[in-house]
């Protein structure tokens, strides 16, 4: 039996976690409604816009499900949009921004700038390897509680050079960047292993 | 994609993700900061901003340009979503402008009076990114190797009938098919009857897909609307007139959004068509005369 990971499919580059998903051995369910979100072991929360997600799932009614179910362990990766919808705090956010939480970071929503702002390059990202990064109104993880794990910082010696970009805390996994839009699932393969430590 | 530690700003990549993240939503039409704050509490993926909805633009007639700058501001304050804003076919310089004031994309729109007859805009050389309309797969490939990183269809702006809109969705992904199915030796034939470059017309026959993201617009203002073309096979809808020119835009703009987002449940959007108030009232595209169409600008 191969591993279902939800990908949630309310907004977003849904299509390139799918294939990612695919890449990495799992089978990527899409993932609408509490009844979906019940039958997946992993659960992908995709790029896309985070305060869009964010009202969707409360309208939705998805909200308290998917807290619920993070607080219970399940496993979750979230890229860009994601990474903010997991953060305990989200700074230039929306007032009364709806997010699901459990991340215990500090994430600052489009830090980067906007979209004329957005740009590619390598990252060097622990567990991976050199990452080709696409960072699009991208956050950046301003703090890190005591057992969250850096996993990857802006290279160079730019003004964003040493921010915080990827991060992992136990089942949580969460990246600026988009690795689902470059054709490399070894991100996703990550996330996919840390599945599998979750349900031995 | 080399290998460097240098950041790239407005790459191919960069520009075509960006829509990649837009898939699934509702991009609509606002005039003002207070129509801004009721798209984004609705679920609007994006807002665009511009000085009339093309109804307006409709009933007004004379010239219709890019917005005032302020007005672009003033929602760019107010909202953490995206702002699109629409610069005429052909005229570089409003591109120029809304690239300075930081937009997130740019609409080189038919809705707008075209400023050159002959060109379009020359959007690789721009930062930002762009979206185009197109009423087929040929318009859709020129618009793409001029630098669009989006494509979005015409339809026919500012009717509420959303029939032109169905066509030129039906059009586009029809012909993407008959592309698959051909002989890797047609495709030559084929790109010379499309008018596109032989290389974007092979890569879309290989994908089975545009290369970038396909948005459907003009016409669109139920939610039954915004479904339909979701199940034809759009990424995604925008709304123009749809919203603001109806009875309540608040509640339409959130069942819209929902039957975006469950296009596939007819239950769902059952439910959320009820009790909307007044449509716009709109026109049928068959009662304007050929010089009130806006999907014959562009080429």
């Amino acid at each position: 039996m191969s591993l279902r990971v939800g990908i949630l499919a309310l907004q977003g580059d849904v299509r390139e976690h799918a294939r990612a998903l695919v890449e990495a051995g799992a089978e990527p369910v899409e993932v609408r409604r509490p009844q979906e979100l019940a039958t997946v072991e992993g659960l992908v929360l995709p790029g896309g816009e985070s305060t869009t997600i964010g009202t969707l799932l409360d309208l939705f009614g998805l909200l308290e499900p998917l807290r619920t179910a993070v607080r219970a362990g399940l496993p979750v990766y979230g890229s860009c949009a994601g990474m903010i919808l997991l953060a305990d705090e989200v700074l230039d956010g929306r007032p009364n921004q709806a997010t699901v939480g459990g991340l215990d970071v500090a994430v600052r929503r489009n830090a980067f700038g906007r979209q004329v702002d957005s740009f590619e390059t390598d990252v060097e990202m622990t567990g991976v390897g050199d990452v080709h990064a696409v960072f699009i109104r991208a956050p950046w993880v301003e703090r890190t509680g005591p057992d969250v794990e850096v996993l990857a910082t802006v290279p160079g010696d730019g003004p964003a050079a040493g921010k915080v970009v990827a991060v992992r805390r136990g089942p949580l996994l969460a990246t600026s960047f988009h690795p689902e839009l470059t054709g490399d699932s070894r991100v996703h393969g990550l996330f996919v292993r840390m599945v599998k430590e979750a349900h031995p | 994609m080399s290998a460097s530690d240098t950041p790239v700003t407005g790459s191919p990549l960069v520009k075509r993700g960006m829509a990649e993240m837009l898939k699934g939503g509702v991009i609509m039409d606002v005039v003002n900061a207070e129509q801004a704050r009721i798209a984004e509490d609705a679920g609007a993926v994006a807002v665009m901003a511009l000085e009339r909805v093309p109804a307006d633009i409709r009933r007004d007639g004379g010239v219709a340009r890019m917005s005032d700058p302020d007005m672009i501001d003033g929602i760019q304050a107010e909202v953490s979503v995206p702002v699109m804003a629409k610069a005429r076919i052909g005229h570089f310089v409003e591109a120029q402008v809304l690239q300075a004031i930081g937009v997130d994309y740019i609409d080189e729109s038919e809705v707008l009076t075209p400023a050159d007859y002959e060109h379009h805009i020359d959007k690789h050389a721009f930062t930002v990114p762009f979206v185009c309309g197109a009423t087929n797969l040929g318009e859709a490939l020129r618009r793409i190797a001029e630098g669009a990183a989006m494509i979005r269809s015409k339809g026919e702006a500012g009717t509420g009938d959303v029939s032109q809109a169905t066509v030129h969705i039906r059009t586009i992904l029809g012909q993407i098919r008959r592309l698959q199915s051909i002989d890797e030796r047609d495709l030559y034939s084929a790109a010379k009857e499309l008018q596109a470059p032989l290389d974007l017309v092979r890569e879309t026959a290989e994908l089975g897909r545009l290369p970038v993201v396909l948005f459907v617009a003009g016409g669109v203002a139920t939610p039954a609307d915004a479904a339909m073309m979701m199940q034809l096979g759009a990424d995604g809808v925008f709304i123009g007139s749809g919203i603001f020119k109806s009875g309540d835009p608040a509640l339409r703009a959130r069942a819209c959004v929902e039957a975006t987002a469950y296009f596939q449940d007819a239950q769902r959007i059952a439910k959320v068509s009820r009790g909307l108030g007044e449509a716009m009232v709109g026109i049928a595209v068959d009662s304007l005369g050929a010089g009130d169409l806006l999907a014959t600008r562009g080429w």
